[in-house]
């Protein structure tokens, strides 16, 4: 029996977006929470024929009340670290059941997702061997609002330096209780999963260069993952109203770049495009953290150290957010590193 | 949903082939037509995980052989293989059945049917490789049902049983098999091999019903329901349990008409007990050196019998209080301990006691604590447990504020 596909063309403007709403009411997350957008968008571009395991956190406990769900299309609850283990799991038994002929042959879309805490802390080793397992359709979503916002806004490995939280308070003594960098989630995971055929980084900001990265990742198949910053109300400290700007600066000041690695050749999207290529002007930091209370205890040096960070990714990294290491000069030709900025390379 | 399925390759006659306890696992995930299975190194349970790779390799079932990142992982890809409708099998021991500990209890809670073997070992630290009750025992509360076997043709046959069971509608619970560390999962011994077309008749296909989790199917699994559903939801966990004694006996009379095998009970095994005044009580391959120190006993005339447990949840109460309170004294040997427990007493012992409780006539109990960390249960051992269980039913020991350590040095 031949498999029935769903094919997931691109998106090519807000017009082409799906009319089809497979995240409804029914919930109960925050005003201004980007990611039940990240979820909203998620699914209209997978479409009806998917799956979804939602790992604990803000999407489950928020989501999904007994006698209440947004969810048109099947949703499965799965524990905090599993929610790589889930999409295995799942994709695996749909294979086998429709290889020996116990279920109908078609494509389904199986979609895990999980929050910073469960997926760049707790689910981290999980996810890592899912993405190594090529022989399993899945996509592994993790919504990063930069905090275990669920549980009271306690700081994780995706919190950004300095970030008030309520395991990292400013106080008398310390000013800055939290003084690690992010960890780099999507690019640790696209340099040490060579056989994931689309891994990326997305903000519900970008609405339909998400939607078209959930659907590449759908459409090539294999283990894939996509990273979406989504800012958080009740987290950052602002108003519900600007979660849309905060997403665009976040960007716009070069903090979260939109990438994609697709079968091994990395794309930068949107903003961080123009950014890298100089057709625009990356902000300072500075626009982007004033207008949240968790950096309100930021003194100059604190904004300052921020952006030196911010710059080296820009100015010092092999890929600019992606790849973390430099090479030495001496060492650039033998390893055929052309280190000309990404502008520089177009008008040469 | 169901369509088509493949006519399965079949063996025609049954078969007896040298095997150890893990291999005869591996057979009975032959003939079950496993979907899923995932795979993580322990010893002693990964034996099993090692005979079933052999199969897929030489092509005798196709399953999906996950080899995943950890034992939490393990659990929880075949529960959510699970979930969409596959038949699955997974396994640990020790440690790692507690590091799987998350999954593990949330795989009762949502009722799926996994099957597990726990290839019984002791808790790290310190180190131990043999066998110990205490990492099976420790889901004991959770929703899983918990058979032992004794032989690898039991492990075999109570694989069998476990999908069975674990899959009927009424009972749609997981299912941990207990092997001892080493003295099953390692030894081998004559196992008979039954047909596929017997095994299809014992073991319909999986069918997950309005529960499976399929876009033709859309339905919400586990969402939160607090302290408004909650324990209506335990209660139906509750019923699933009790229900579970009645299903594990119709399965058992299947089985022994089809096989010729399972003995009178499929929750005890009785060994020279028609006359016996005092009984040892326990599970897994302890049976073994008891029965030879009765065979010894009854020689120089003492009346003394063994009754075995074969499944430990469900507790079938009423048929062990009716055995157990024949006799004048019961020695329950645990392979396992419960630190701080009432008279310092092991699991079984304290099980044993609190089904009795209620009973106007019931033996005398007495608890030993014996062969932990795979340490053999010797003869002279046998004989001091035959000692104290004799002295205990004479009236020298005063019930239940009794424990005693076997075989510890000094």
């Amino acid at each position: 029996m031949a498999v029935e596909t769903t094919t997931l063309p691109q998106i090519k403007g807000v017009k082409d977006v799906p009319y089809d709403e497979l995240f409804v009411s029914g919930h109960r997350t925050c005003q201004g929470c980007e990611s039940a957008l990240v979820m909203r968008h998620m699914v209209k571009a997978a479409g009806p024929r998917t799956i979804v395991l939602g790992s604990t956190g803000c999407m489950y406990v928020a989501n999904t009340t007994y006698y209440t769900t947004p969810w048109v299309v099947p949703w499965m609850h799965t524990q905090l670290g599993a929610s790589g283990s889930a999409a295995l799991g799942t994709a695996a038994g749909l294979k086998v059941l429709m290889r020996k002929g116990k279920l109908k042959n078609e494509k389904i879309n199986v979609i895990a997702f999980c929050g910073d805490g469960g997926g760049a802390d707790m689910g981290i080793g999980a996810i890592s061997a899912t993405l190594t397992h090529k022989e399993y359709n899945c996509l592994v979503l993790l919504y990063d609002n930069e905090s275990y916002a669920n549980t009271d806004i306690q700081l994780s490995s995706q919190t950004p330096y300095g970030a008030v939280t309520t395991f990292s308070p400013s106080g008398s003594k310390k000013r800055l209780m939290h003084t690690r960098w992010k960890k780099n989630v999507p690019g640790m995971l696209a340099a040490g999963h060579p056989e994931s055929r689309y891994i990326a980084a997305g903000c519900a900001a970008y609405a339909v260069d998400l939607m078209n990265k959930i659907r590449k990742a759908l459409e090539l198949g294999g283990p894939t993952f996509v990273h979406t910053l989504d800012p958080c109300p009740k987290g950052w400290d602002y108003h519900p109203q600007y979660s849309q700007e905060l997403g665009h600066l976040a960007v716009e000041c070069g903090i979260w770049p939109l990438y994609e690695v697709i079968d091994g050749v990395c794309n930068l999207t949107g903003p961080t495009r123009q950014i890298a290529e100089g057709r625009k002007k990356r902000k300072p930091v500075y626009e982007y953290l004033k207008r949240q209370g968790r950096f309100a205890h930021f003194i100059d040096e604190d904004v300052e150290h921020f952006q030196a960070e911010v710059d080296k990714m820009w100015t010092e990294w092999l890929v600019p957010g992606v790849i973390p290491f430099t090479v030495p000069a001496k060492d650039q030709a033998i390893l055929k590193i052309d280190k000309k900025a990404l502008h520089e390379q177009k008008s040469a | 949903m169901a369509v088509e399925v493949k006519p399965r390759e079949s063996s025609d006659v049954e078969t007896e082939q040298l095997a150890t306890g893990c291999e005869a696992i591996a057979e009975a995930i032959r003939l079950a037509d496993v979907d899923v299975m995932a795979a993580y190194p322990i010893r002693p349970y990964d034996g099993v995980m090692q005979a079933a790779a052999k199969l897929i390799a030489n092509g005798k079932m196709d399953v999906e052989y996950i080899v995943a990142d950890g034992e939490h992982s393990q659990f929880e890809i075949v529960k959510h293989a699970c979930a969409v409708g596959s038949r699955v099998f997974v396994g640990s021991s020790g440690v790692g059945w507690f590091y799987a500990f998350e999954a593990i209890a949330v795989t009762a809670g949502l009722r799926l049917p996994v099957v597990a073997i726990c290839g019984n070992r002791a808790l790290d630290d310190p180190g131990a490789f043999g066998t110990e009750h205490n990492d099976s025992l420790a889901v004991r509360d959770l929703g899983w049902l918990l058979p032992w076997a004794e032989t690898a043709q039991e492990a075999l046959d109570l694989a069998l049983m476990a999908w069975r069971v674990g899959e009927d509608k009424r009972v749609s619970l997981p299912v941990a098999i207990g092997l001892d560390g080493a003295f099953l999962t390692h030894s081998q011994q004559i196992v008979k091999i039954p047909t596929q077309a017997a095994v299809d008749k014992f073991l319909p296909p999986f069918d997950l019903g309005d529960r499976l989790l399929h876009p033709d199917n859309p339905i919400t699994i586990a969402p939160q329901v607090d302290q408004d559903w909650l324990m209506e939801i335990r209660m139906q966990n509750d019923q699933a349990m009790r229900k579970a004694e009645t299903v594990i006996r119709e399965a058992h009379a299947d089985f022994k008409r089809l096989f010729g095998r399972g003995g009178e009970s499929p929750f005890l095994d009785e060994y020279m007990t028609d006359d016996a005044e005092f009984v040892f009580f326990g599970q897994g391959t302890l049976a073994l050196p008891m029965r030879v120190a009765i065979r010894r006993l009854r020689k120089e005339g003492h009346k003394v019998g063994l009754v075995r447990l074969k499944w430990f949840r469900p507790f079938a109460t009423a048929e062990i209080v009716r055995s157990l309170s024949r006799f004048k004294a019961v020695g329950v040997i645990d392979r396992d301990y419960s630190f701080g427990s009432p008279y310092y007493g092991g699991v079984l012992y304290n099980e044993v006691r609190s089904a009795l409780y209620s009973q106007p006539k019931r033996p005398v109990v007495v608890g030993f604590i014996a062969g932990l960390g795979g340490r053999e249960i010797e003869q002279p051992m046998a004989q001091e447990i035959f000692e104290k269980t004799k002295a205990a039913a004479s009236g020298d020991l005063k019930s239940g504020d009794t424990t005693h350590w076997i075989g510890v040095r000094a």
